[in-house]
């Protein structure tokens, strides 16, 4: 009997995709979101239970599957337990590359052995489950080795800078065409083991170049980008062996993915194919000039006895953080701060951009892990408009989100971007370790005005410095 | 006719039958290989489109605040792919079948449990004022 035919197999995937959906449903919510996640595990332990008690498994294989998920899950548990949470976006960009290998090997056994998912036989495969696998394939492997790099990216095992040569989107146009080339070959042969692995290589290939020449801190859209990859080659596995909890899942998770790319992009004022194409931010560092450029101008220099004194006497602060608090794992000295500061009486907020870090909601989960509580941390369009009421922007480790010229200066790479109008405030206390420009390279005019003051130091331990001194 | 011969012309008869049942038993099987396997494809298809409209709106109504869980909620999910490995590793098909098989149980396992481990540890921080 074909699996897929079962009822009482179909209907128990048929639960787990609803779990599944319920599990994201819940993410609305901080409250609820919790109730979700127990959901979605649920739903796995039926899928995969339902799978278990298929009529035709044999007793050895299933020895292998508990082996396979007793190692695995032991492995992932101590991943999860051990992870530091500003190591948040590898371990989401490592996981991203699993999913992609799994797909990899799934096809690989659906080859090998088509008779289990009912889709013919070795080297005579139905048409579509080739075209389903190939699909699965080229997308898992893409998935793994992007992955794979964004996460060497991010973990700084390599630099995060852009890696550009002549002729790159040439090469990755023609590779692309090869690999349709190859896959209308493998379907014709009915499943050439030879073609298979050829294709493997290619996309494995390719998911190196399209990744390389983007940038670190345009890391949000990309992990967000192979979180849809790794969800539709879920999908096309899902289609291969007719499983619709793999089918449904791998829509869901897709869509996730692509809706994150473009809130991301959004946030940016960037199209994705911009973003995809990858180098920026290294021809505008090079127009900007060197940092003595901004010699001409003057900036004030503040001390952290300055800044207490100024946000002491304030009643209103907002608190914009970027990858330099990350950076800096500044987090639980800045909810120190905001402690002191609300109990001498000063009413705290936080501002966060989109883009900020280089995960989606990457800032939420750092100021939540120093018991932020998160009804005092707010999004750009809730926030932006009480820039105006603030009496000091406390500004740590953030550059480009903040910058006017996004506004105002046509020329400018980052023009349109939607900004936090930190320059509306009476003062802004920028936490900057130098007067280098941020990730898209540009000056930043606000260091220069009169109602800036630059607080130059590690973003920590300025923190902890105006700490002290709200103490004293 | 005596009962004994009567008794042994419907063996007989039960005999043919049980061969006529065979021999539909071995078309039947024969004709469900060249038969589209499950449900046919355009089926599957429009649960597909379904599932993507789901998604796009469930995915809208997540709070920005949580977007990093939801990457690593849907990790944990996109790795139901195991119920493949699993049926890949455990029905009958060589080794070649149960070696790639047992490596992805193993692979969307790590992600299974690490996912899901590590979206309960960040949903657990976010935490409302005290009042």
């Amino acid at each position: 009997m074909n699996y897929a035919t079962d009822p009482g197999i179909t209907l128990a995937y048929l639960v787990a995709a609803v779990l599944f959906i319920l599990a994201l449903r819940g993410l609305s919510h901080p409250e609820t979101a919790r109730r979700g996640n127990l959901l979605g595990m649920a739903g796995m332990a039926i899928a995969a239970l339902a799978t278990l008690a298929h009529p035709a498994m044999l007793l050895s294989g299933v020895g292998l599957i508990v082996l396979g998920v007793v190692l695995g899950g032991a492995i992932g548990a101590v991943v999860a337990r051990r992870v530091n949470m500003t190591a948040l976006p590898q371990l989401v960009a490592a996981f991203h590359s699993l999913v992609g290998l799994a797909a990899v090997f799934v096809a690989a056994s659906a080859l090998n052995a088509p008779q289990s998912f009912g889709i013919g036989t070795p080297g005579h495969l139905h048409l579509e489950s080739l075209i389903e696998m190939s699909l699965g394939l080229s997308i898992g492997a893409v998935t793994f080795t992007g992955a794979v790099i964004a996460f060497a990216k991010l973990q700084a095992l390599m630099s995060g800078a852009p890696i550009n040569f002549p002729g790159q989107h040439k090469l990755n146009l023609g590779l692309g065409i090869l690999l349709v080339v190859l896959i209308i070959a493998f379907v014709a042969s009915g499943g050439s083991q030879v073609l298979f692995w050829i294709i493997a290589a290619l996309a494995l290939a390719l998911g190196v170049l399209l990744i390389i020449p983007i940038g670190g801190a345009d890391m949000p859209v990309v992990i967000s980008m192979l979180n849809s990859y790794s969800g539709w080659a879920a999908a096309g596995i899902g289609f291969t062996i007719s499983n619709i909890a793999l089918i449904v899942t791998g829509a869901l998770v897709g869509s996730s993915g692509a809706i994150l790319s473009y809130i991301m992009c959004k946030g940016m004022n960037r199209s994705i194919i911009n973003v995809l194409l990858g180098g920026f931010g290294t021809d505008a560092a090079a127009a900007a000039g060197p940092a003595g450029a901004a010699g001409d101008k003057a900036v004030k220099i503040g001390s952290a006895e300055d800044a207490s004194f100024i946000m002491s006497n304030a009643s209103k602060v907002i608190i914009v953080p970027g990858y330099g608090m990350a950076v800096a794992q500044a987090q639980h000295a800045v909810r120190e701060m905001s402690d002191l500061l609300k109990g001498a009486g000063v009413e705290v907020k936080y501002a966060i951009h989109p883009v900020a870090g280089r995960m989606p909601g990457h800032m939420n989960v750092l100021l939540a892990e120093a018991q932020v509580p998160y009804d005092e941390v707010f999004e750009l369009e809730e926030i932006n408009n009480e820039f105006s009421t603030a009496d000091v922007v406390y500004v740590i480790g953030a550059n480009d989100v903040t910058n006017p010229a996004a506004k105002t200066n046509s020329a400018s790479p980052i023009y349109g971007m939607p900004i936090l109008e930190v320059d509306k405030a009476k003062t802004v206390l920028f936490v900057k370790r130098s007067m280098a420009s941020g990730y898209a390279g540009v000056d930043n005019e606000l260091f220069f005005r009169d109602n800036t003051m630059m607080l130059f130091g590690d973003a920590k331990k300025m923190t902890e410095e105006i700490v002290q001194s709200l103490g004293k | 006719m005596t009962p004994a011969q009567l008794a042994d012309q419907a063996a007989a008869l039960a005999h043919k039958a049980t061969i006529l049942a065979q021999n539909a038993a071995g078309f039947a099987a024969q004709a469900a290989a060249h038969a589209p396997h499950g449900a046919p494809l355009i089926d599957l298809f429009a649960i597909f489109v379904m599932a993507v409209f789901v998604g796009y709106y469930v995915i809208w109504s997540v709070t920005p605040a949580l977007h990093s869980p939801l990457l690593a909620v849907t990790n944990a999910i996109s790795s139901v792919i195991i119920v493949g490995a699993m049926l890949a590793t455990g029905l009958k098909g060589g080794y070649a079948a149960h070696a790639f098989g047992f490596i992805a149980v193993l692979l969307a396992s790590v992600n299974i449990v690490g996912g899901f481990l590590v979206t309960q540890r960040m949903l657990a921080m976010f935490k409302k004022k005290a009042k």
